[in-house]
């Protein structure tokens, strides 16, 4: 792939990549922090993911790979676009591996297969405050997270159980990072949860709020919850109807306009390298033990 | 017998303007104690400055805490005094709704100034929230209703509801029977006055209503253009006003 000499390597000029990097290892340092930054216009509109595509440019060298992910796939609009993006802008190689991967950007998905050390883990963040919808006021979420005054937290967790039954909450499940700040880790399903403990490093890029915030490898994250009402990662209660996998996180998608449905793996390089391997149909599939939750 | 809170020399000013100065009182463990004055003689300015959500210019707020004994609440660290604000303190606004949080259910309202200072265990904090509920007189089957579902009155109960189930030491009011009917009144002020009784709280009221004063408050202080004028046992002043406000304000209630 060849880079379109009219912009800089990766579309941003190399001040501001300089800038964002400052905010990066800001960040890095202090696990969980939301540090401040100068959010670009960028070429897409604010909800496409300008935040992790301004991290992902700071991050980006001529020898990186990239894989960009919407929801798990790789042929969404979405991840479609901003990888053609940086194809056109940086020359990057990109790939829909997530083993052959350096970075991945990501919206709404961990990927299922594991990440090693060396990989960075980009994410985009709509809103990265996770104490927004309870206290409007910007200058009290700052001083609540200063003070880690995080009760109010616990009150929403509260309400879903008074309403519910259980912790209704089912994507942006708060959690604590290292003991210290809590932090929203982007609408990714709390099925992933348990994952945010992981060899790669991770870093999230709120674009139109300004805000960038990371998780080093093997920081300590934990989900917010009661004593008695622990918090569980779920799932549809199916198996994978494309390749028989029984612990991934599953899409459900409409096939026809008489009820009928399917279950199929939401990350699509995981469910398409396990049909490649022969392990699909649900039928012959051998059942997966659930993966170990650390 | 140690006072439980000691204030010394308090002044605030808003520019040129004084919104209070020069108060100095102490406060005995069990004491309720009223401060009356008519609007903008610098009642809710005080109160504001004793429970630490203003900064006065001068003065000491001197508070005999659990562990550390007679602390300056003004020269407390910034968390320490929010953890005062939600445990040993509690403080009733006027209107309901600055101390609710209108969009979260009863029990979580009663619930947030526990799970604030470390409750983490669901079933407790709803029994907790439960007998609170009933102890202002609400029926606990409403437990899951938003503020916005309740009555003033009702509102008003919860607000109390909230801040005393941390089990407080002291308690300040500012109008806590303002904007409601006389009978609602009558019962809030029935309910403040067991609460006080059985829990032996200390509390400080800023009202103007010279009848709730008389019902609940111990000692008086009348305040005027930011001075304290005159203080004394409730009834030694109603009764026998020295000072010619006092005498002004005495004589301006109605009689029904």
């Amino acid at each position: 792939m060849t880079q379109d000499t009219r912009s800089n390597f990766a579309y941003l000029d190399e001040q501001t990549k300089r800038m964002i990097r400052r905010a990066l290892l800001k960040a890095m340092a202090i696990p969980g922090y939301q540090v401040p930054f100068a959010s670009r216009e960028m070429p897409m509109p604010y909800g496409w993911g300008t935040g992790g595509v301004q991290v992902s440019a700071a991050c980006l060298t001529p020898d990186d790979t990239l894989k960009v992910i919407d929801q798990g796939a790789d042929d969404t609009t979405n991840a479609v676009s901003i990888r053609k993006f940086f194809e056109t802008t940086a020359g990057v190689a990109t790939t829909e591996r997530t083993a052959a991967a350096s970075i991945i950007q990501t919206r709404h998905r961990i990927p299922e297969e594991p990440l090693k050390a060396g990989q960075i883990l980009v994410y985009q963040v709509p809103i990265p405050e996770p104490l927004r919808f309870l206290e409007p006021r910007e200058t009290e979420t700052r001083k609540m997270h200063a003070l880690q005054d995080y009760g109010l937290m616990h009150v929403k967790l509260y309400e879903d159980i008074a309403r519910h039954g259980n912790i209704a909450t089912s994507y942006a499940y708060p959690v604590k990072v290292q003991g210290r700040y809590v932090m929203d880790p982007s609408p990714i399903p709390k099925f992933d949860n348990p994952k945010l403990r992981m060899a790669a490093i991770q870093l999230f890029g709120a674009g139109r709020e300004q805000r960038i915030y990371a998780i080093p490898p093997f920081s300590d994250v934990v989900s917010l919850d009661f004593d008695d009402h622990p918090f569980e990662p779920s799932k549809a209660n199916h198996a994978c109807t494309l390749c028989g996998a029984e612990h991934t996180y599953l899409d459900e998608v409409i096939v026809d306009d008489a009820g009928g449905r399917m279950f199929v793996c939401s990350d699509t390089d995981y469910c398409a390298t396990r049909q490649a391997a022969g392990t699909a149909s649900p039928q012959t599939a051998p059942s997966q033990p659930h993966e170990a939750q650390p | 017998m140690t006072p439980l809170f000691s204030v010394r020399d308090l002044r605030k000013t808003y520019g040129g303007r004084i919104g209070c100065t020069d108060v100095s009182f102490d406060l005995y463990p069990g004491e309720v104690m009223g401060i009356v004055g008519e609007s903008g003689s610098g009642k809710s300015t005080l109160l504001n400055c004793l429970a630490g959500h203003l900064a006065p210019d001068a003065g000491q707020v001197m508070y005999d805490t659990r562990h550390n004994g007679m602390v300056d609440t003004l020269r407390m660290a910034e968390p320490e005094r929010r953890m005062l604000g939600r445990t040993d303190w509690a403080f009733v606004h006027q209107n309901a709704r600055d101390g609710l949080r209108m969009s979260v259910s009863a029990g979580g309202n009663v619930g947030e100034r526990l799970m604030a200072v470390g409750a983490r265990h669901y079933g407790q904090i709803r029994a907790a929230a439960t007998d609170w509920l009933e102890r202002v007189e609400i029926d606990a089957g409403r437990i899951d209703d938003r503020p916005s579902a309740f009555s003033g009155g009702m509102q008003q109960r919860l607000q109390i509801a909230r801040n005393l189930v941390t089990g407080p030491r002291l308690v300040f009011m500012d109008e806590p029977t303002g904007g409601l009917d006389v009978s609602v009144q009558a019962r809030l002020l029935d309910l403040l006055r067991g609460l006080v009784r059985d829990m032996g709280l200390s509390a400080i009221i800023v009202t103007h209503d010279l009848a709730v004063v008389r019902l609940l408050a111990d000692r008086l202080m009348v305040m005027k253009g930011g001075h304290v004028v005159e203080s004394g046992l409730t009834d030694q002043v109603l009764d026998d006003p020295q000072h010619g406000y006092t005498q002004l304000l005495v004589s301006s209630v109605l009689q029904a």
